[in-house]
């Protein structure tokens, strides 16, 4: 199934509506509670990175037997360095931003942290895409 | 349907069919249907907040009756801090403890000394496992009975020590048993509870065959006997043993109070509490180390089975909480015995806390997934008004109801209004049609047939 929520840059009110939405599903569909963290935790950071830096964005999370697909795509400013944007601890949230909590520099690296297969890419003036696979421990049923 | 038990039920014919629980329900467990309440036992968490937003009184939570106490050679009973907080700053907890004994019971042992224990089985725990953070507590039942069905992957976070009441039921009967030399389970111990979730605890913990605790009575039952036992001016024997910090754990912030932290966070009201939960599921909160969360608004003292206004009750237990605030919980000796014994897990309840997910649509994962896309078409079709009319908290509650197979799409009063509408023009159009015969209708056929 496909889940595909529409993130506002700057929104940080609404912040975490889009993650909510996926942990939900996550719960219906009964993948095992590990797994659903994880996958909830990507969802989260990667919705919050649009919201932090981004003008807009769509979060879309594939859920199937074997796998959860997360794909976060954003227009925005682009990361001029990924590796460096890969460190933990590195942020370019600004002042206000952190103040709420927010851009210690862990979203990145959480999400390649907590996911099986990550892979980013970005243009400079133009926004960001993440993709990320978290695979399910084994098909079927659940005890 | 598990055979599970659960102190809050609903009685039959107060419910008018409203939609008041539903919506107000932190789990979803409640649905109307054929004009009654339903709660659905997997998901509820006994938390009582449909007790408290129902009108009609139609809630309400099964306790022990006094009558229990013939059951047993020896009664204990074991007043939750939050039954001091029923009276008045200046009643001497001494005085609540003789009117209890003096309402049968053979002996007291404070919940707030159970506190004490806890308190420093929880200190114990936090300074020996790192590896997780924020730890919550597990003081709460509704909120330890949430995290079991809605917020599984939090198991590892809660603190698995003994609430305050089932340590002060251990210690009661070992102390009694050695005492009096005769069996704990002869000894019966009751909980003066403000909760209907501890009920379930107990009679849960009973059916696995583990008697801390043997029943609870609600403190709403026995308020108005210790009350007129109050009423004369007198004194008491001392028999309160609890440390002030103890007491205080009967509102919220006393737990943290009490274990003394730095990093820490105090959340009270189930709706809050879920908002906490939700950012420590995904990843946030990491720099707090411990999280007193409480179903109830106030703690305890807010509990459903409780008389007075939660906020006055607070103030009271604070003051009684600031009155023995110099009082030491433990000897030394006390202390030295009680650390080892919590090393050695005596108070460990691990095995009381698994994971019972609540909200899966299928134990197929494959079918789950089918059921759940079903469940986004579905939604998309209903007005999403969120009225409840159908009995359903939710327009996306009654989607998931509809593709559960409980649900109908014309239990939507605006779908329903939708068919109605299409229907009465179906029928106009067809009044409209005269049968042939009557003259109205197609002419004869040129052909003549």
């Amino acid at each position: 199934m496909r889940l595909e929520c529409r993130v506002t840059g700057g929104d940080f009110q609404a912040a975490g509506e889009a993650a909510a939405r996926v942990k939900r599903a996550l719960r219906q569909v009964g993948v095992d509670p590990e797994t659903a963290r994880r996958a909830a935790i990507v969802a989260y950071e990667a919705e919050m990175n649009i919201v932090i830096h981004a003008s807009r964005g769509i979060l879309a999370v594939d859920i199937s037997p074997d796998r959860i697909e997360v794909a976060a795509d954003d227009e925005g400013p682009g990361i001029p360095d990924i590796s460096l944007a890969m460190q933990e601890g590195y942020s370019t949230a600004p002042e206000h931003v952190r103040e709420m909590g927010f851009g210690a520099g862990l979203g990145l690296p959480n999400m390649k942290r907590y996911s099986d297969q990550f892979h980013i890419e970005s243009t400079v003036g133009r926004g960001t895409s993440v993709r990320m696979v978290i695979n399910l421990p084994s098909k079927g049923s659940l005890p | 349907m598990s055979g599970l038990f659960h102190s809050v039920l609903l009685i039959e014919e107060k419910c008018r069919g409203c939609t008041r629980c539903i919506k107000n329900c932190p789990t979803e467990a409640i649905r109307v249907r054929q004009g009654k309440a339903r709660i659905n036992a997997e998901r509820c968490t006994d938390c009582g907040e449909c007790i408290r937003t129902c009108d009609n009184h139609a809630k309400t939570a099964i306790t022990d009756s006094l009558e229990r106490l013939k059951e047993f050679k020896y009664t204990i009973a074991l007043p939750a801090p939050a039954l001091y907080g029923q009276f008045g700053p200046d009643v001497d907890p001494d005085r609540v403890l003789a009117a209890l004994i003096d309402m049968g019971f053979d002996d007291v042992f404070e919940v707030a000394r159970g506190a004490d224990v806890a308190t420093l089985a929880t200190r114990e725990y936090l300074s020996r496992h790192r590896e997780v953070r924020p730890m919550i507590s597990a003081a709460c039942p509704a909120v330890v009975r949430l995290i079991q069905v809605r917020f599984p992957a939090l198991i590892d976070h809660l603190i698995p020590v003994d609430s305050p009441m089932t340590c002060a039921g251990k210690l009661a009967k070992e102390g009694k048993s050695r005492e009096l030399g005769i069996a704990p389970d002869e000894i019966g111990t009751f909980f003066i509870t403000p909760c209907p979730a501890k009920v379930t605890w107990v009679r849960e913990a009973v059916k696995r065959g583990f008697r801390a605790v043997d029943g609870a009575i609600s403190i709403a039952s026995v308020y108005g006997e210790i009350s007129r036992r109050l009423a004369s001016p007198g004194s008491a024997p001392p028999r309160r043993k609890a440390s002030g910090a103890g007491i205080g754990w009967g509102g919220s912030g006393g737990e943290n109070a009490a274990v003394g932290l730095e990093n820490y966070i105090v959340v009270d009201g189930i709706h809050s509490v879920i908002d906490v939960l939700e950012e420590v599921e995904v990843g946030r909160l990491g720099s707090v180390d411990f999280i007193e969360a409480q179903a109830c608004i106030g703690g305890c003292v807010g509990g459903a089975l409780v008389v007075r206004n939660p906020f006055i009750a607070h103030v009271h237990l604070n003051k009684l909480a600031k009155r023995f605030a110099d009082m030491p919980a433990f000897t030394a000796e006390e202390k030295e015995e009680l650390t080892r014994r919590a090393r050695a897990g005596c108070f460990d309840m691990r095995q009381d806390i698994a994971a019972v997910p609540a909200f899966r649509l299928d134990h197929d994962v494959s079918r789950a997934i089918s059921k759940a896309e079903m469940i986004e078409k579905v939604v998309k079709e209903l007005p999403g008004l969120d009225c409840g009319s159908c009995g359903s908290p939710h327009c996306r509650a009654l989607a998931e109801d509809i593709v559960q197979g409980l649900a109908v799409d014309t239990d939507c009063v605006f779908k329903l209004r939708d068919q109605v509408k299409v229907l009465a023009e179906q029928l106009f159009d067809l009044a409209k049609k005269n049968p042939s015969a009557m003259g109205a209708g197609p002419g004869p056929r040129e052909d003549g047939g």
